[in-house]
């Protein structure tokens, strides 16, 4: 029976219903749906996550930049020009007139040394990418100076190759910060730490007006830029869920999805409201096998290990738009980095080389890996794969810190890990996967190579050696040996290189996903 | 009156000891937890001399139980510390995440009390009866089914398909950051700056989330209250009440109901409690910046300053709502004066 008191409730409930605030984003404002969790800060000499470097790669300008293009050249951004001196050590850079900050001041040659001077004195954990270079906190004023309004001198303790040097620079903490706006908010000595973790100060094409961290992001134009962005603002909203980042974009509710699985990026590709973009990143996923098992530290058990794996299956099956094929320690995109791929399954190569080694019955180990997918289904094909030449893996799932935290540890056996480079240069990813001087539990270098207990002095002296070479030709071809050598020498089974995509709607314009991790701007965007 | 005095005396004494009990289990978990905090800070790339400097900051070197002290120090003092995660202080992150999850708590437990109490009445009358199986199997449905599948396809049903609700998240695009924040709920705010197109927004994104919460909390009630009638009905001053001609409605809700309500208030109390912990995956599926997430996300990074704090806040919750269904279940039932 209808009740007077049931038909006023299903009256009220009609302006619910009929709720039509759902209409497309606005025309100006482009919406993401990401998952931004993973932010700590937003200060550039301090946030080292993938979306902390997004924004600041918006926000902030750098001495020098990677061409987006080709990213193997370098363009001189706050640098109108650089020269290095005869002995190799000081870079003097000319400054560009004319990039701004947001409060309408120019970028100075100060600004740009306060910038690196502060990323040094901080010393939080992005500063090792220019403390390598000599940089403490002592010496640090006199070595990277404004020599005049335009003019910024750096000075490294010893000659490197040229290239090394301005790669490192053109990393997030190389960014200018504002010294004025900055310095007025400081407390203490944090240099104005506190107050730029959630906000910015520089000549980007951005302001960063808003973050709550793991909720959203909003990003308004500085309206001193060099590049005026096309729109009025950006929204990042964090959206956890991709099947709900799916939904959103279908809906209209957001521009762009950045997290998407396979499966909802095939189903994508085939609808004609969405289209993508994709490029490849500075991310590797491997195995590591600690040289502390006495069976993995037999060289013919790495190579064993290497060839049991079924990459074109774990490719195709599993990632086939996320991941492809890498088997050098250079991610693709980066100076020297080798794209061919030398083993593919071979059951019968791989199980002669474990008779070679005295295991022809294989062994028992254990391979930890990140509970989180695609890893957990890639952990259970290497399973798979290594049980079809007799190793039988255990697998221990876990969160991914916790296996982190373990394979620091050097507690693991063989372990699933990925690893993104912290910079723009081969010897980036060069010094982790060979480096190890000292592989007592009290080293200070704590490399990939250290955290697998591997020493092999001649890639090690040659990755120190190579960093230092002038001659970016022979530099290049070292690095292209060096991957060799280390594809038949290393506990390292190279498996794939990641691909970020986003899906957006058909009517966003010129958003497009930048080689290399967290180089993507948002100034050419529009929506038509 | 002076037992009462003295049993009320002991149940507030209990109140430190729990919270003591829970401050050490939590932050004992939390130092033995299989993941460095440390990292959470630093990151997995950053040099030896920044990870030992930022573990004798975080005071890591210590033994455990001064580590403990310190940490109970600063709590007495009302210092929480700050997330690693969010670079606040933890009070400012509880007080943004807690209202969204209490917001969202609060409605769902209302439309869960609305629906479950009369359907969970409905079935005990007519036991056995089709309505009574059809009011089963609701119940078991919401009971059994993942809430992280109800949650999708309510998402795929009413946003998706028949748009009649907004997606995921607090807001729509056009109202982000349009409110100011005065008691963190945002349908309260909205209404406080006489935005009623924020407000209705706001109400609206919340109707779904908390419709899956309040159909798994629906389900529990309705059951509990279901068993407590059947209890209730089969009683002899039910009968005798039935014998003395009264009317079907004033034997089922005065006597009957009237004599479970104390029972139910308890039920009901500690769903609401359990809710306002924060669902995580219906606050991860919606996009909801509740406290469920928060939690999670800073125990995944070992966040410790943030797990404890919102620990806290969760037991003081579930705390305060047992003394809450306590009182009244003292002031209900005259049994227990």
């Amino acid at each position: 029976m209808l009740t007077r008191r049931a038909t006023l409730a299903a009256a009220a409930s009609v302006p619910f219903l009929s709720y039509d605030a759902f209409a497309d984003t606005p025309k100006d404002v482009l919406v993401m749906g990401m998952q931004i969790d993973d932010a700590v800060s937003m200060d550039p000499g301090e946030a080292f996550e993938f979306t902390g470097g997004e924004v600041s790669n918006n926000c902030y300008q750098r001495l020098v930049r990677p061409d987006p293009e080709n990213p193997a050249v370098l363009r001189g951004e706050l640098a109108e020009s650089w020269t290095v001196s005869d002995d190799g050590l000081t870079t003097t850079f000319k400054m560009r007139a004319g990039p701004k900050f947001a409060s309408g001041a120019p970028v100075t040659a100060e600004d740009a040394a306060f910038s690196l001077q502060r990323a040094v004195k901080l010393n939080k954990a992005p500063a090792f990418i220019i403390n390598q270079f000599g940089f403490t906190k002592d010496n640090v004023d006199q070595r990277i100076r404004a020599t005049a309004p335009d003019t910024l001198a750096v000075t490294v303790s010893e000659k490197q190759s040229p290239s090394f040097l301005l790669y490192c620079l053109s990393a997030n903490v190389g960014s200018a910060v504002e010294k004025a706006v900055v310095m007025s908010h400081a407390q203490g000595d944090d240099y104005g730490n506190g107050w730029l973790k959630t906000t910015s100060a520089g000549s980007g094409s951005w302001v960063l007006r808003n973050w709550k961290a793991s909720e959203s992001i909003m990003l308004e134009p500085n309206p001193n830029a060099t590049k005026m962005p096309k729109l009025k603002r950006v929204l990042i909203r964090h959206v956890p869920d991709p099947s709900a980042q799916l939904l959103q974009l279908r809906q209209g509710d957001i521009d762009v999805a950045r997290n998407l699985v396979a499966d909802q990026i095939k189903a994508a590709k085939s609808d004609p409201n969405f289209k993508l973009s994709s490029a490849a990143r500075s991310y590797i996923l491997y195995v590591a096998m600690n040289q502390n098992n006495a069976n993995l530290a037999k060289p013919q058990v790495r190579q064993a290990i290497k060839w049991a794996i079924d990459y074109n299956a774990i490719q195709d099956n599993i990632t086939p738009s996320t991941y492809k094929i890498h088997q050098g320690f250079l991610p693709e995109g980066f100076p020297a980095a080798l794209t061919d791929q030398p083993f593919k399954l071979d059951v019968a190569k791989a199980k002669a080389l474990l008779a070679e080694a005295g295991l022809p019955n294989g062994f028992e180990i254990t391979l930890d890996h990140a509970s989180i997918q695609p890893t957990a289904d890639i952990a259970q094909a290497l399973q798979a794969n290594l049980g079809a030449i007799g190793i039988k893996v255990t697998l221990l799932s876990g969160e991914g810190r916790q296996v982190i935290t373990k394979t620091r540890a050097r507690q693991h056996q063989l372990a699933l890990l990925s690893w993104g480079s912290d910079y723009f240069d081969p010897h980036s990813n060069a010094e982790t996967f060979n480096i190890n001087t000292d592989n007592t539990d009290a080293a200070r270098n704590r490399t990939l190579a250290w955290r697998s207990s591997w020493q092999d002095k001649d890639l090690s002296d040659r990755a120190a050696a190579n960093v230092k070479e002038t001659d970016q030709a022979k530099r290049i071809a070292e690095y292209e040996k060096m991957q060799r050598d280390h594809q038949s020498r290393s506990p390292f089974a190279l498996m794939l290189q990641s691909i970020e995509i986003a899906v957006m709607r058909k009517n966003v314009m010129d958003f497009v996903i930048a080689p290399m991790s967290d180089r993507t701007v948002y100034t050419n965007v529009y929506k038509t | 009156m002076k037992g009462r005095w003295r049993s009320l005396a002991a149940t507030l004494a209990s109140v430190p000891i729990t919270l003591f009990g829970l401050v050490l289990v939590t932050f004992l978990i939390g130092r033995v937890m299989p993941i460095d905090p440390v990292l959470a800070i630093v990151g997995d790339r950053a040099p030896m001399d920044v990870v030992e400097r930022t573990r004798l900051e975080l005071g890591l070197d210590k033994p455990l139980p001064v580590q403990f002290a310190i940490y109970v120090n600063n709590l007495l003092h009302g210092d929480l510390g700050r997330s690693v995660m969010t670079s606040n202080t933890v009070w400012a992150d509880i007080a943004r995440f807690f209202p969204a999850t209490l917001e969202l708590a609060t409605l769902a437990i209302l439309m869960a009390m609305l629906i479950g109490v009369p359907l969970g009445v409905l079935a005990a009358v007519r036991q056995g009866t089709r309505t009574d199986q059809a009011i089963r199997v609701i119940c078991l449905a919401g009971h059994s089914v993942p809430i992280f599948v109800l949650a999708l396809v309510s998402l795929l049903l009413f946003y998706a398909t028949l748009g009649w609700a907004p997606g995921p998240g607090r807001q729509s695009v056009a109202y982000e950051d349009m409110v100011t924040p005065v008691t963190g709920l945002l349908s309260i705010d909205s209404l406080i700056a006489g935005d009623y197109g924020a407000f209705r927004d706001a109400v609206a994104h919340m109707l779904q989330p908390a419709g899956v919460l309040a159909y798994f909390s629906m389900a529990y009630i309705a059951r509990m209250t279901r068993a407590f009638m059947l209890d209730a009905l089969h009683g002899e001053y039910v009968t005798t009440a039935r014998a003395k001609g009264l009317s079907p409605l004033r034997v089922i809700w005065r006597h009957a109901f009237g004599n479970i309500s104390v029972r139910l208030v308890t039920v009901i109390a500690l769903t609401y409690a359990g809710l306002l912990e924060g669902a995580v995956v219906t606050e991860t599926v919606f996009s909801w910046p509740g406290l469920g997430q928060y939690l999670t996300v800073s125990l995944l990074n070992a966040d410790m300053n943030a797990v404890l704090g919102a620990t806290l806040v969760v037991g003081l919750t579930y705390l305060v709502f047992n003394l809450l269904a306590d009182a009244l279940y003292r002031l209900m039932d005259p049994r227990v004066r």
